[in-house]
């Protein structure tokens, strides 16, 4: 398959695929960051985690709508960040919300959390398609945001790619920080490895499920803000990476933070690369069965702690 | 100060404790000895909130703890040792005692801690899981007073610990109650332990206490017959 190429083609080939791929990681780390807190938090395994990352990106069109036609053209350019922020917030007091009245009466059962959220996720999934209709929207770009970076004749990088993935990173370290050093992280890390015994030395555990809740969930609205920028939103988008993500979070194993971002990094530069070789289904066949095996090899996922227990 | 009346645990309809009475003074250290499956652990469990009591009341200085969930008997006043240590074996050893800190609002350990411990000063940045079941149940120990309790429940701390540390054990608790002014009560199968460390003994058979006397007058050999199978 690579004979009708020739070197300079492939190599050509092989950057901007696996740059393509980049922006592909860079939407699955968002989504598995936010999906494996909150299966490591409280064993929940969200399946309306889609539908939060579509709302984050239906809030970046409404706030870019706004923004259009409400305020002066020389602000559009900003207003990217201020629909992250507010995606954050409302997808995660969403999740808090959703932590409240639903998920909250339903630990210790596993497959009813699973059908809830599913249920929470076809109930979504209608309310963006009676608001804002079946139709596909998408975002107009600032200008600083439009174009590409031509690294050489053959190679060029699109610039709100480059962003993206930037804006991940950031993203990344920042809850990776928050694990390790805020008090909420130590407080969230002791209720993943023992919530009785964390209740008992004084964490109200309840008020961390509810606040990691709320956390994933906004994390989940970024990564819809960052999806507006590389594919268009609709009711069912979000659909199309709640699999992959899960792939994600259970190669790299769920309580390992740098798992996540290498099995990531792994599965979308993968699938990228193989769908410009073969079809995209065949690509998606290709990178399953190898989880598949080395799943089968090593359970607990790609990175996990060895300790005494 | 700690007082408990009428108390009464049990599992689904199967009674463990029944008609508890128990009033434990300021700073006084009590062992409860008694054999497994007495409803020592239970007992523990329940004091903390980790099982829901049945019956009566728990109080502590005049307040009230029966309805209260785990990490509110925390900042009334109320430190747990489990049985088994139960730290948070994935974080360091600074970090389980920072999750003590929780209800009392402080950010750093107090440094008086590290000095009743200086094993775990030696050993802050370790994960709690690599550490030996000694220093274990000495990290336990640190991360529930780091809450400031006035009261401190161990569940059974010399299980599975070595001789001579047990000795050091008794010597450290009865030096947190002075320094601190804690109340201690601990569950044990160990009476050289109980008799080394508290001041009053306890025993509990099937869920009632049998046998209620001060150290000075408790005969090892009355209190070995309860404790043989």
């Amino acid at each position: 398959m690579f004979a009708d190429y020739t070197m300079a083609e492939l190599t050509s080939i092989f950057a901007m695929q696996g740059f393509a791929g980049l922006i592909l990681f860079s939407v699955f780390v968002l989504m598995a960051l936010g999906l494996a807190i909150i299966f490591g938090q409280m064993g929940v395994i969200n399946m309306a985690h889609g539908e939060f990352m579509i709302l984050g990106a239906y809030v970046t069109y409404l706030t870019s709508n706004v923004f259009s036609s409400y305020l002066p053209e020389s602000l559009y350019g900003s207003y990217f960040f201020i629909a992250m922020i507010l995606a954050f917030f409302v997808t995660g007091a969403l999740g808090a919300l959703v932590e409240w009245s639903v998920i909250r009466h339903l630990y210790k059962r596993p497959l009813d959390t699973l059908l809830a959220t599913w249920g929470l996720s076809l109930i979504m999934q209608q309310l963006y398609r009676s608001i804002f209709g079946a139709r596909e929207v998408g975002v107009t770009l600032p200008d600083w945001l439009m174009g590409s970076y031509a690294i050489t004749d053959l190679i060029e990088v699109p610039i709100n790619g480059i962003f993206v993935m930037i804006l991940t990173i950031i993203i990344t370290v920042a809850v990776a920080l928050m694990m390790q050093k805020s008090r909420l992280g130590k407080q969230t890390r002791a209720v993943v490895q023992n919530r009785p015994m964390a209740a008992a030395v004084g964490i109200n555990t309840e008020k961390v499920d509810r606040l990691t809740f709320a956390l994933g969930c906004g994390i989940a609205g970024i990564a819809g803000s960052a999806f507006t920028m590389v594919g268009s939103t609709g009711p069912t988008a979000g659909q199309l990476y709640i699999v992959d993500t899960f792939l994600v979070v259970v190669f790299g194993g769920a309580s390992s933070l740098i798992g996540t971002v290498a099995s990531a990094f792994t599965i979308s530069q993968a699938q990228s690369t193989m769908e410009f070789f073969l079809s995209g289904s065949m690509a998606k066949v290709l990178t399953l069965l190898t989880v598949v095996i080395i799943l089968m090899l090593r359970p607990e996922g790609l990175f996990s702690l060895k300790m005494r227990r | 100060m700690f007082e408990l009346s009428d108390y009464g645990v049990a599992y689904g309809q199967s009674d463990v404790i029944r008609d508890l009475n128990l009033s434990v003074g300021k700073n006084e250290i009590v062992a409860i000895l008694g054999r497994n499956g007495m409803g020592k652990t239970t007992l523990m469990k329940s004091l903390i909130g980790m099982i829901p009591s049945k019956a009566g009341t728990v109080t502590l200085n005049g307040k009230d703890l029966s309805d209260l969930k785990s990490h509110e008997r925390v900042s009334a006043g109320v430190g747990f040792v489990p049985q088994g240590r139960m730290i948070f074996s994935t974080m360091t050893v600074s970090e389980n005692i920072e999750t003590g800190l929780t209800s009392t609002g402080e950010k750093k350990i107090p440094t008086d801690l590290y000095s009743l411990f200086p094993v775990l000063d030696e050993m802050k940045h370790r994960r709690g899981g690599n550490l030996s079941g000694g220093q274990q149940q000495q990290l336990a120990i640190a991360r529930a007073l780091a809450s400031n309790p006035s009261v401190l429940l161990l569940d059974e701390p010399t299980e599975g610990i070595q001789p001579s540390i047990i000795k050091e054990m008794a010597r450290t608790l009865k030096q947190i109650r002075t320094q601190r002014n804690v109340t201690i009560i601990v569950s044990e199968q160990v009476l050289s332990f109980a008799l080394d460390m508290a001041d009053r003994i306890l025993v509990i058979e099937k869920g009632k206490i049998v046998l209620d006397v001060p150290v000075e007058e408790a005969d090892q050999q009355t209190i070995t017959k309860y404790l043989s199978v």
